[in-house]
């Protein structure tokens, strides 16, 4: 069944990116895919957790939360780039990570790196080591604002208490 | 209408390529690989975004516009991922970052100074 869905995104992309509809190269697709699918099979990497991840209702939302968190500290890291002086006083710590799911850590984990001026080091199972370029970054990961919201989308709050879908 | 898109995508294409300047002096600038790396994701996140959303408005709705998003995805996933490994290489290495590491008490300390 999930090689099946795993077969039908792989051919969806491909008329994405090929953008030609002759039986030919449509029929390299078909097969292109069903070889990509058996490779899949035989390296056992087709996992379920994977997808259903990416499938919560609420991920999209944080997406969008985390685009602004981005757009700002891209300004914040960037003017401390070319502005003349020592603007920057570094740190390293380690913060909590309360998802449930490997993929919710990794996750979070990502959004921290993407975020500019903090960079996931090091991951446990429910701690992540973060390098922050100022103080600031540093009080604003700890706080827990990005934690607690990668654990809603999971449906959860980061203190384990269950939170609507 | 044309003439308003086409401002608005040179004004994303000059804001991304701004950014990726001022990661790119970022990166000379900054002492260690650490803080280095923070410039590097002002380029792969801010200056990439920028520029690929300029490119989106000026392709329209298009295929090509959809194979500008799948980039700007892949971008997303992947550049972390490659940020990370990378740290994570210049730890186990055994490179020490210019700075010290906050004990547990002023982490703690600082959590509760960020939730009030």
């Amino acid at each position: 069944m999930r090689l099946v869905g795993l077969y039908l995104a792989l051919f969806a992309f491909w008329l994405l990116m090929s953008g030609h509809y002759e039986p030919l190269i449509v029929g390299f697709g078909v097969v292109s895919c069903a070889a990509a699918v058996y490779i899949a099979r035989r390296k056992d990497i087709v996992d379920h957790e994977n997808l259903s991840w990416y499938l919560k209702p609420k991920l999209p939302f944080y997406w969008l939360w985390l685009l602004g968190q981005i757009l700002k500290a891209n300004f914040d890291v960037a003017t401390r780039c070319v502005l003349p002086g020592n603007r920057i006083d570094p740190c390293v710590f380690r913060t909590p990570a309360n998802q449930d799911t490997s993929v919710g850590v990794v996750t979070y984990a990502n959004s921290i790196t993407l975020t500019p001026g903090t960079v996931s080091m090091q991951t446990w199972d429910h701690e992540i080591r973060v390098h922050a370029l100022t103080h600031d970054g540093a009080r604003d990961v700890l706080g827990g604002a990005m934690d607690g919201r990668v654990c809603r989308v999971e449906g959860h709050t980061k203190d384990g208490a269950e939170d609507g879908p | 209408m044309a003439l308003v898109v086409d401002i608005a995508s040179w004004l994303c294409l000059v804001a991304g390529a701004l950014l990726c300047l001022a990661g790119g002096i970022g990166m000379i600038r900054f002492p260690d690989v650490y803080a280095r790396s923070h410039a590097a994701g002002v380029i792969d996140t801010g200056g990439a975004l920028f520029i690929l959303f300029g490119l989106a408005l000026q392709a329209g709705f298009s295929l090509v516009t959809v194979k500008l998003a799948i980039i700007g995805l892949l971008l997303f996933f992947t550049c972390p991922t490659a940020t990370h490994a990378l740290v994570k290489g210049a730890l186990a290495g055994g490179l020490k970052p210019l700075c010290r590491e906050l004990d547990a008490d002023e982490a703690a300390g600082m959590a509760d100074e960020a939730q009030r």
